[in-house]
């Protein structure tokens, strides 16, 4: 991907004009998602790109492929069924002791592999901590195009990849292609599509491929996995819910209120820059630009003001809901949901509501 | 022990304006910073040298005006500056980006000794991309550990290092061999203010500038726009949310009510959350 969008017109002649394909390029066909499955589970992103695969490949008239690697046949015959499910035509598998955690080395020479050997035109991974670090590796090695963290990916009228991604702290948006190099990459987080509908019974082929590589030439070693639940750190960056607090709970006494929401919840609470200042939670809840960016299914904001600072670490978020006592305030800009209100006073009713609500259904279920 | 840093002089993305008829960036006048994610890679670079003694060096590739952020980089405690800069490199995409500073890395081991470690940020603020570490790390043949959150242990001597690495849903704990190339994670340092004499010192220092033949880049093809497979294709400002928040009314109704009103509001928009929420609930 591009470091930063390229302003100058570029000289006649170069690579951003369509040329035939070269034609070691030519037999480049079909769509594959690498899927992500560690200790047992596949990340969500995998199957969203599975059903934004699935599109890419109709409109291509091509065959839409899951590449799954791991050290377990078992979990790896289930993720394939998941894969033919979420709309995958086949997997190709790559069962190996040696893939039992992800690892950049065994990843990347199992990856670049495959595609040297089926070659495919697009592949997409997650823009996860795993798939960013395969995806520069296996792009680096194959000497092809990477498109980071795209929101939207298209068919353009000379079939080639049109990614979509934000730049400059997402002030600006840049449509990349990547011409005449194949596969042409792209990363997209997690989230950002739509979740495909299962389709129950759906089946496919399953192609297996050796690693070729053995453990002992493998220089990095894994020595421990620390699984989040079981540490105790705040996990901003990764949670479905966050409930924050700005200035306008007026004190560090309030600021519990947003805690004993988030706790309701299951959520992970923070706040604005000012908080951290004065000292009301730590550095490491800060949201925001200059402190973490989340992306949640659903985020509270509860007496912050909005501004762009807050706004660019929150636009992410499947859902804002704003509580503000001005209804000129910025975040009501970009708020999907606004209550003009004292959050001090909601808060507390939000807590109970939510409480009362759950309860009375876990009771019913 | 000598260590690099590279870095990237960036726009200050809170001051960025797209003009409004070309939907392009407007840099006039826009300060520049150092990419705040890189200034954790320096920081814990620093700290690394300060324990086992050596040098850091840090790179930048950018237009001559990139040296500003080179000096504030000595200015922190960094030993030695190099900025690649050439014509040639315009438009580089992430590949000639990494294909360009590798081949720097290449002549400062030449010239200054070879690196241990060689540190980035985890991503720049104005390409958000994470690639040109991992693409460093290819063209160099480096072991790469990114999203490094803590450096466990480092045995320069024996050549050994272990890192906690921030993975999905959780820390890797790794352990491999020097040389390595590491992403640092944000928010796990805080970078030095500098000495006076740092200070002083960065002021007087000259900055090791090389151009692509200096740096003995030979293969033009492989930089710039010319060396850059991924092409944009159009820039464009993200078109105004149409709609501001659907606001809840709020009179005529009591506290409970109103939070009775937000929690179905909320349901009836994001409508897999009411089963996470049971989900969760039960599992208490």
């Amino acid at each position: 991907m591009t470091e930063a969008p390229k302003q100058a017109p570029a000289p006649a002649g170069r690579a951003n004009t369509k040329k035939e394909l070269p034609e070691h390029l030519k037999a480049y066909k079909h769509v594959w998602v690498v899927i992500e499955c560690e200790h047992g589970a596949v990340h969500p992103v995998s199957f969203e790109l599975l059903g934004e695969g699935r599109k890419l490949a109709d409109k291509r008239g091509v065959e839409l492929a899951g590449v799954i690697m791991g050290s377990d046949k078992d979990v790896i015959a289930t993720v394939a069924n998941d894969c033919f499910e979420y709309g995958a035509d086949l997997v190709y598998t790559i069962t190996d002791p040696a893939l039992a955690h992800y690892r950049n080395e065994a990843y990347t020479k199992a990856m670049t592999d495959l595609v040297k050997t089926y070659q495919p035109e697009i592949l997409l991974l997650g823009a996860t901590t795993l798939g960013r670090d395969l995806a520069g590796s296996v792009a680096t090695t194959l000497l092809t195009g990477l498109t980071a963290d795209c929101t939207e990916l298209a068919i353009d009228d000379e079939g080639s990849l049109a990614a979509t991604r934000p730049t400059f702290g997402g002030s600006l948006l840049c449509t990349i292609l990547t011409l005449n190099y194949r596969p042409q990459m792209a990363t997209v987080r997690p989230r950002v599509l739509s979740m495909p509908t299962r389709q129950s019974g759906r089946r496919g082929r399953i192609v297996e491929h050796p690693l070729g590589l053995l453990e002992h030439d493998i220089v990095t070693k894994v020595l421990q996995f620390i699984a989040d639940r079981e540490s105790n750190k705040a996990q901003l960056a990764y949670a479905d819910i966050v409930v924050a607090g700005g200035l306008g709970l007026r004190s560090a006494e309030n600021f519990q209120l947003v805690k004993a929401l988030a706790e309701v919840l299951g959520a992970e609470y923070g706040g604005s820059r000012p908080l951290v200042q004065k000292g009301w939670m730590t550095s490491d809840r800060q949201i925001g630009q200059t402190g973490k960016t989340i992306r949640p299914k659903l985020y509270i904001a509860a007496g912050i003001s909005g501004a762009i600072q807050h706004r660019v670490g929150v636009e992410g978020a499947d859902m804002i809901v704003a509580i503000n006592t001005d209804p000129n305030a910025p975040i009501f800009d970009f708020a999907h949901l606004g209550i003009v209100a004292d959050a001090i006073r909601l808060l507390p009713a939000l807590t109970e509501a939510f409480r009362k609500h759950l309860s009375v259904n876990r009771l019913a279920g | 022990m000598h260590i690099v840093v590279c870095m990237k002089q960036v726009p200050d993305s809170a001051q960025i304006r797209v003009h409004p008829v070309t939907n392009t960036i407007m840099r006039q006048g826009v300060p520049t910073i150092i990419n705040p994610y890189d200034l954790f890679a320096l920081e814990e670079a620093m700290r690394w040298r300060d324990r086992f003694g050596g040098e850091v060096t840090v790179l930048t590739m950018g237009p001559p005006m990139a040296e500003d952020s080179l000096r504030k980089a000595l200015t922190f405690g960094a030993d030695r500056a190099v900025l690649l800069t050439d014509r040639f490199f315009a438009g580089s995409d992430t590949l000639a980006t990494s294909f360009a500073l590798a081949g720097a890395l290449a002549k400062i081991e030449q010239e200054f000794g070879k690196p241990l470690m060689i540190f980035t940020g985890k991503q720049t603020i104005d390409g958000d991309t994470a690639q040109v570490g991992p693409g460093i790390a290819k063209r160099l043949s480096l072991n790469q550990l990114t999203y490094v959150a803590r450096i466990v242990d480092l045995a320069p001597e024996e050549g050994h290092i272990t890192v906690e690495r921030r993975a999905e849903g959780g820390v890797q704990v790794l352990s491999t061999r020097l040389p390595v190339l590491i992403t640092m994670l944000e928010g796990v340092n805080e970078i030095r203010r500098g000495s006076l004499d740092d200070a002083f010192r960065a002021a007087r220092a000259k900055i090791v500038t090389w151009n692509a033949a200096d740096a003995g880049i030979t293969d033009l093809t492989q930089c710039g726009l010319r060396g850059s497979p991924t092409i944009v294709k159009k820039v464009f400002a993200p078109p105004p949310r149409a709609e501001k928040a659907y606001q809840v009314a709020t009179t005529d109704l009591s506290m409970e009510a109103l939070a009775e009103t937000v929690m179905g509001e909320i349901f009836k928009r994001q409508t897999s959350l009411e089963g996470d929420l049971m989900r969760f609930s039960a599992g208490q």
